[in-house]
C-alpha cells in the first residue's frame, strides 16, 4: 500500500477498523502491560501502560515456579489433540455416510445431529459427572476427553462440505474398486483438508480455552488444563498477584496466538469456507 | 451370447416411475448409443448397470454372469462421467493408475510403507507404471501425466478420464455424455477418437447422450429412450428411416419431422394433400385419429401448379448445401418444414404462396397411442376404385 492510495474514504475506513482493532485488543494489551508490572505499580492510582519498573522476569519466574506450567501446557496439548483426533475420526465417516449414502435411518440421524447441536454441554454436565463418578473416571484424561469425542458440530460442518462434493467422484471411486472406507481414506480426506483445518481451529480453540468442564471433573493438579491451572494459580496466591497471573495467562494464550499468526491465511480461508463465524 | 443384457429393468423414485421395464442386449464389441431427451431415464439406466443404483426389479447379466446384486467394484465396468470425476488431489498419472492399483495390489500391499516391503511389489508397481504410460501414449497425453486435473483444459481432462476408464480393460464400457462439456469443434473431433478407441479395444460400449448427431454418427445401434421406455433399438439408418414410434420420429432428425394430425378415411386410407396411403391393416375404423409424419427432405416446394397443399413461406434458412423452408399451411394453420437444395429453393421468399407435396413413399402413419401403422402409397385411381367398387 503506498501513500498514493490513501484517499479520504480509505482513511476513514482504516481509522474505524483501527479503532475496532484497538477495542478488541485492549484487554490483551493491558494483560501484556500488567505482566511486566510490580505489585505496587499495578495498584497505583495512575493508569499507565508502560511499567515504571520492568518486572517481566520476576513475574514470569513466579508464574513458572508457583504452578507446574509445563504440566499444564502438556495436559492442554494432550487433551486437545486427543479430542481433535477422535472427533475427526468419528465425524468424517459419519458425515460421509449421511451426505453420500442412502440408508433408512439417515433422516433420523439428521434429526439427532440437529438435536445434538441444540443441547449445550451445561445441560448434560450433571448426568455426565455422575456417570464418571460411578465408573471412577473423574480426575483422568478420559473424563476430560470422552464427552467431546463425538462432535455434532463437526459432523454438521463436514456434512455441509461433503454435500458439495460431486457424487460422480464417489461413483468413479466405487467403479475403480474402492470400498467405502477406501473412498473415505483415498478420496474424501485428501480433498477435505480445508474443512478439516477449519474444524481443527474451532475444536482446539474451544477446548484449549474451556474452563467449565475441566473445573467439574478435575480436582487434581496433575490433570489440570491451562485455564484450570490459572484458577489454581489464583487460589495459591492469597494476595492475588496480578503481575504473575497475567504472566501465566500470557504463557497459556501464547500457543494459540502463535498458531493463529502462523496459520492466519488458512484460518480465514477455513472460516469463509464454512460460512460460520467463530 | 450377448456381452451385456438388461432384462426388464424397472425403477421409480418416490412413486414416480423412471424406468418402465427396459430390456436391452449388447453383442460383444458393440457400440450402443442410448439417446433421449433429458429426464428420460437414460442416465439412471447407466447407473443401475454400473451398480451405482439398484433397480426395483429386473436382471443384469454381464458376460454371462448374473450381476444384478453385485457391487459396483465387482462388475468390472468402467465409466466416463459427464463431469469426468477425476480425483482432484492426484496427478493424471495417479488418476489413471487408481483402477490398476485397486485391482492388482492387495489391501496389505496398498499400505503406505509396509506395502513396499512385500516381495514382488516392485514388479507389480512397475507393471502399473508401464500400463499407465502405454495408455497415455495411445491417447497422446504423455506430456500431461504430472499435472493435476485443475491444471488441465476440458479436452485434456476428458482424455485422462477416458484413459482411466480404459486402462484396466473392462467387460463393459459406459459413457455418460462425455463430450457435452467440450466446445463444438473439439466435440466433433473427440467423437471420431472415441469411435477409433472403441474399435481398437473391442469392449462393448454403452454411450449415453442427448445429442442425436452423436448417437447416429458413432453407434452401431441406437437405443431411443423416451419417458422411461426403450422405444426402439436399431441401426442409425433404421432409426431414421423406419421409426417405430412417433416419439422416435420426433426426437431423431434435424430439422424435426413434420407431424400432421389426420383421420383415417374410408377404405383404411389416409390423405395428405393429394397424396394417399393405405394402411396395411384394413380393419382400422374410418374416423380413427392418426398422425402423419413426413421428413423435411421428402417435402417438395413448388411455386406453380395446383397439386399439393397450399401454403405460405414463413422463413428461409440458408445452410450452404441446403435451404430449410418453413411454411404455414393455409388450410389448417400448422407449420410444415421442407429441406430443399439451393437450386430448388432459388426464387423462394418469405410470404410467397407455394404448394407443398409429400413423397407418399416416405409418409409414416402413427396411431393415436404413438405406434407405427404400416402403410403403402396408393394412386388416386386405386382409391377411387376402392371407394366406388
Amino acid at each position: 500500500m503506498t501513500s498514493l492510495s490513501l484517499t479520504p474514504g480509505r482513511l476513514i475506513r482504516l481509522s474505524i477498523l483501527g479503532f475496532g482493532a484497538l477495542v478488541f485488543l485492549a484487554p490483551y494489551i493491558f494483560m501484556v502491560s500488567t505482566a511486566g508490572k510490580a505489585q505496587s505499580d499495578i495498584f497505583t492510582s495512575s493508569l499507565s501502560l508502560v511499567p515504571q519498573q520492568w518486572f517481566y522476569v520476576q513475574n514470569f519466574a513466579k508464574a513458572l515456579s508457583r504452578v507446574s506450567m509445563g504440566t499444564l501446557l502438556m495436559n492442554g496439548v494432550i487433551v486437545c489433540a486427543l479430542i481433535l483426533v477422535i472427533q475427526v475420526v468419528i465425524a468424517i465417516p459419519c458425515a460421509y455416510a449421511m451426505a453420500k449414502l442412502k440408508f433408512r435411518a439417515a433422516r433420523a440421524m439428521m434429526v439427532l445431529v440437529m438435536l445434538g447441536l441444540l443441547v449445550p454441554i451445561h445441560a448434560t454436565a450433571l448426568p455426565l459427572y455422575v456417570a464418571f463418578d460411578r465408573v471412577g473416571a473423574l480426575n483422568s484424561y478420559v473424563a476430560l476427553v470422552a464427552p467431546f469425542t463425538i462432535s455434532v458440530f463437526g459432523i454438521f460442518l463436514f456434512l455441509q462440505f461433503f454435500r458439495a462434493m460431486p457424487d460422480d467422484l464417489i461413483h468413479a471411486a466405487r467403479l475403480d474398486g474402492m470400498s467405502e472406507p477406501g473412498i473415505i481414506a483415498r478420496v474424501i480426506v485428501p480433498n477435505a483438508w480445508p474443512a478439516i483445518t477449519a474444524f481443527s481451529i474451532f475444536s482446539v480453540v474451544a477446548h484449549w480455552n474451556d474452563l467449565y468442564w475441566p473445573l467439574i471433573v478435575v480436582a487434581n493438579q496433575a490433570y489440570a488444563t491451562p485455564p484450570l491451572g490459572l484458577l489454581y494459580f489464583r487460589a495459591a496466591e492469597a494476595g492475588d498477584d496480578y503481575g504473575a497471573l497475567m504472566a501465566a495467562t500470557l504463557i497459556i494464550t501464547f500457543p494459540l496466538v502463535a498458531a493463529f499468526l502462523f496459520a492466519q491465511k488458512r484460518f480465514v480461508e477455513g472460516i469463509t469456507m464454512t460460512g460460520l463465524k467463530g | 451370447m450377448s456381452a451385456l443384457s438388461l432384462r426388464n429393468i424397472e425403477k421409480s423414485f418416490g412413486g414416480n416411475p423412471i424406468l418402465k421395464g427396459v430390456t436391452l442386449d449388447a453383442a460383444p464389441g458393440e457400440f450402443i448409443a442410448l439417446v433421449g431427451p433429458s429426464g428420460c431415464g437414460k442416465s439412471t439406466l447407466l447407473r443401475i448397470l454400473a451398480g451405482l443404483e439398484t433397480a426395483d426389479s429386473g436382471e443384469i447379466v454381464i458376460a454371462g454372469r448374473d450381476m444384478t446384486a453385485a457391487h459396483a467394484a465387482d462388475r468390472n465396468i468402467a465409466m466416463v462421467f459427464q463431469s469426468y470425476a477425476l480425483y482432484p488431489h492426484l496427478t493424471a498419472a495417479q488418476n489413471i493408475a487408481v483402477p490398476l492399483v485397486m485391482r492388482r495390489l492387495t489391501r496389505a500391499r496398498r499400505l503406505p510403507v509396509l506395502g513396499r516391503m512385500i516381495p514382488g511389489q516392485r514388479k507389480t508397481v512397475a507393471g502399473i507404471h508401464r500400463d499407465v504410460r502405454e495408455m497415455a501414449a495411445s491417447l497422446k497425453i504423455d506430456h500431461l501425466l504430472d499435472r493435476k486435473p485443475g491444471q488441465m483444459s476440458g479436452g485434456q481432462r476428458q482424455r485422462v478420464a477416458l484413459a482411466r476408464a480404459m486402462v484396466r480393460r473392462p467387460a463393459v464400457f459406459l459413457m455418460d455424455e462425455p463430450l457435452s462439456n467440450l466446445d463444438a469443434n473439439l466435440r466433433v473431433h473427440a467423437r471420431g477418437e472415441i469411435v477409433d478407441l472403441h474399435r481398437r479395444a473391442g469392449v462393448p460400449t454403452l454411450y449415453v447422450t442427448h445429442d442425436q448427431a452423436e448417437a447416429l454418427s458413432m453407434a452401431d445401434r441406437v437405443a431411443v429412450m423416451i419417458g422411461g421406455s426403450l422405444l426402439q433399438l436399431a441401426s442409425p439408418q433404421v432409426i431414421y428411416e423406419d421409426p417405430q414410434h412417433v416419439e422416435v420420429a420426433k426426437f431423431i432428425g434435424q430439422p424435426r419431422i413434420n407431424l400432421i394430425a389426420s383421420k383415417v378415411e374410408d377404405g383404411a386410407t389416409v390423405a395428405l394433400g393429394g397424396t394417399r396411403c393405405r394402411l396395411a391393416d384394413r380393419t382400422v375404423a374410418a374416423g380413427s385419429a392418426v398422425t402423419l409424419g413426413v421428413r423435411p427432405e421428402f417435402v417438395t416446394v413448388s411455386r406453380q401448379g395446383n397439386e399439393g397443399l397450399p401454403a405460405r413461406v414463413e422463413r428461409l434458412e440458408f445452410l450452404g448445401s441446403e435451404i430449410i423452408v418453413t411454411c404455414r399451411l393455409d388450410a389448417i394453420g400448422e407449420t410444415m418444414v421442407a429441406k430443399v437444395t439451393p437450386a430448388d429453393g432459388a426464387g423462394l421468399s418469405a410470404g410467397a404462396p407455394v404448394r407443398l407435396e409429400a413423397d407418399p413413399r416416405h409418409i409414416f402413419v402413427f396411431s393415436k397411442d404413438g405406434g407405427r401403422l404400416a402403410a403403402a402409397p396408393v394412386s388416386d385411381a386405386v382409391v377411387r376404385e376402392a371407394l366406388h367398387g
